[in-house]
């Protein structure tokens, strides 16, 4: 799914208190790791429409940028440290779980059902993925150094709207393509008998993750909503009690 | 200290409504008495979902708290705010326990839809998955009658959501493993010949790992046992007062010396020693998520001990001797 941040608001006003507890290291790297991830998303943008300006077709797009793809959704791993070590204020296991689900499109679906590979659903995630990534980083990028132009605000807070739900489209679209090739060659699956005395099927397995996204995908989109009427329009919100 | 009578207001703890009005109350009148009014004018918060606090965000106050004891003048001024359905304590287990000992019982016997319809009422050729049967069920019982007759809850009851989320996990692990343990394709714990030259197919039951677990799991069952009588022993009933355990003249209790809470430690010696009879990947993993669990709230328990006790023992960890 895509990736959302916890605090909009908060992170506003806080940024500016946090980075006098901060110690200086934690805001050269942060600003080092958000310029390098804008820069590498960046690339695979640029990478992506030569390639359709060039060919004409989407056949082959996702072989040539697969290698970047990996190294550069793979290194988000590190903002997980980031929330535990605290640097960043973010519960873990929120970024964790958004940086797992990423992962798993990458290396679980894309990477391993090479029969997908081509089909349009994955350009479209691929396109949302890097829209909002270079948003995202850019945006933590500005703040970190004191600067954040009003229109990078506004496209985090407001493309969402319809990124959020392209994103979903296509990584679900992707998954539902791939079913039927999981089934026939029955990967990552175990059968009984066997001395562990488990079984697992992938294709069972997809169907749930498949099916998790109906109560998760509004959870996350109503909060990201929420959290762009606090920062873009500063309302004040009596949050519901527990 | 006051004399005569006092009047209690209160207020939501949110939109500060005033709520409730009370006048003619005794100084000598405790916040679980005053809960109590409060429920007759408003019946739909009986006292068990009332939290009443001085300060609208601050702790709530207790039952045993004394009107005159606490910061009010002759008008009290106290905050509500509503705790949601609770539900007892004794409900929660006897369902979270209740759940597990049953469906476990339906995969032993196979009733039908779970496995291929001619397995439909058989039962395992494999002696160990009666004896793990035997064990889970043994296991669950005991705790059912733990909660009846030993266990003494300090808080009386937790909130409804709670039932939930504790049923799925306990009812979740219990048919994930009961359906891999009885299942018509289970392998027992089998020792290893297959690369002796003279192997001659069968292969012969791992027996010993079978014993071995075996004695294992039951000397944790008698262990947490002795120390659920030995918990039991230290609070006189009704009471709620906090005293540092100590061994007793049981030497299953002997691991007090080392542990603050040895029912979590042989809470897990036990699923340790199911995991090792059954061979069962689920069942260990069901034994480490247990002993997360146990781990947190025994580095829980064992700070508050530490904090309310200053002769604590020192040399006590809190679930594993020397180690965590």
């Amino acid at each position: 799914m895509a990736s959302t941040e916890e605090d909009g608001s908060v992170e506003e006003k806080e940024n500016n208190n946090k980075k006098r507890t901060k110690s200086a290291i934690a805001v050269a790297w942060l600003t080092f790791y958000n310029i390098a991830m804008t820069a590498g998303w960046l690339v695979l943008a640029m990478a992506m429409m030569r390639f359709y300006i060039q060919k004409g077709t989407h056949k082959g797009l996702y072989k040539s940028i697969a290698r970047t793809l990996k190294f550069f959704q793979t290194i988000a791993l590190v903002e997980v440290v980031h929330c535990a070590i605290g640097i960043v204020r973010t519960s873990v296991i929120v970024t964790g779980v958004q940086v797992c689900s990423r992962i798993f499109m990458v290396w679980f679906i894309t990477n391993s059902i090479k029969q997908i590979q081509n089909e349009e659903s994955v350009i479209l995630f691929l396109a949302v993925w890097t829209f909002t990534e270079i948003t995202r980083y850019s945006f933590y990028t500005f703040n970190l150094l004191n600067h954040l132009p009003y229109f990078i605000k506004w496209a985090r807070y407001n493309m969402f709207i319809i990124m959020y739900p392209l994103g979903v489209a296509g990584e679900l679209l992707t998954i539902y393509t791939a079913l039927p090739y999981v089934r026939k060659t029955g990967m990552l699956s175990m059968r009984l008998p066997n001395k562990y005395n488990v079984s697992f099927d992938y294709y069972y397995f997809l169907v749930i993750v498949m099916l998790s996204y109906i109560p998760l995908f509004p959870q996350l989109y109503f909060h990201m909503l929420r959290q762009r009427r606090k920062v873009l329009l500063g309302e004040i919100i009596v949050e519901k009690d527990e | 200290f006051k004399h005569g009578i006092c009047t209690v207001e209160i207020l939501d703890a949110k939109t500060k409504d005033k709520l409730c009005f009370l006048d003619k109350v005794e100084p000598n009148a405790t916040i679980g008495e005053i809960k109590s009014m409060f429920h007759k004018s408003h019946p739909q918060w009986y006292a068990a979902r009332q939290s009443i606090r001085l300060d609208p965000k601050g702790k709530s106050l207790k039952d045993e708290d004394v009107l005159q004891h606490l910061p009010v003048g002759t008008t009290a001024t106290f905050y509500f705010r509503d705790l949601g359905a609770q539900i007892s304590w004794v409900t929660v287990f006897l369902t979270e326990y209740g759940g597990p000992l049953l469906l476990y019982l339906m995969f032993y016997f196979r009733v039908p839809f779970i496995y291929a319809p001619k397995y439909d009422f058989t039962t395992s050729k494999h002696w160990v998955v009666h004896l793990a049967c035997m064990c889970h069920s043994f296991h669950y019982l005991k705790r059912l009658l733990e909660t009846l007759f030993v266990h003494r809850f300090s808080h009386g009851t937790m909130p409804l959501r709670n039932i939930f989320k504790n049923c799925t996990y306990y009812w979740g692990f219990a048919a994930w493993m009961a359906y891999y343990i009885n299942h018509p394709l289970y392998t027992p714990p089998i020792r290893y010949y297959i690369n002796h030259p003279l192997y001659t197919p069968p292969p012969i039951y791992g027996e010993q790992q079978v014993r071995i677990a075996l004695i294992i799991f039951l000397f944790c069952q008698v262990g947490n046992f002795s120390i659920h009588i030995a918990l039991r022993n230290l609070r006189p009933p009704g009471s709620k007062t906090r005293k540092i355990p100590y061994p007793t003249k049981n030497p299953f209790t002997w691991i007090f010396l080392l542990v603050s809470c040895p029912n979590y430690t042989y809470e897990l010696g036990s699923w340790f020693g199911f995991t090792l009879m059954t061979q069962c990947l689920p069942v260990a993993f069901f034994t480490a998520v247990g002993f997360i669990q146990m781990t947190v709230w025994a580095k829980g328990k064992h700070r508050s001990y530490l904090k309310e006790f200053r002769d604590y023992p020192p040399l006590r960890s809190p679930i594993l001797p020397f180690v965590l």
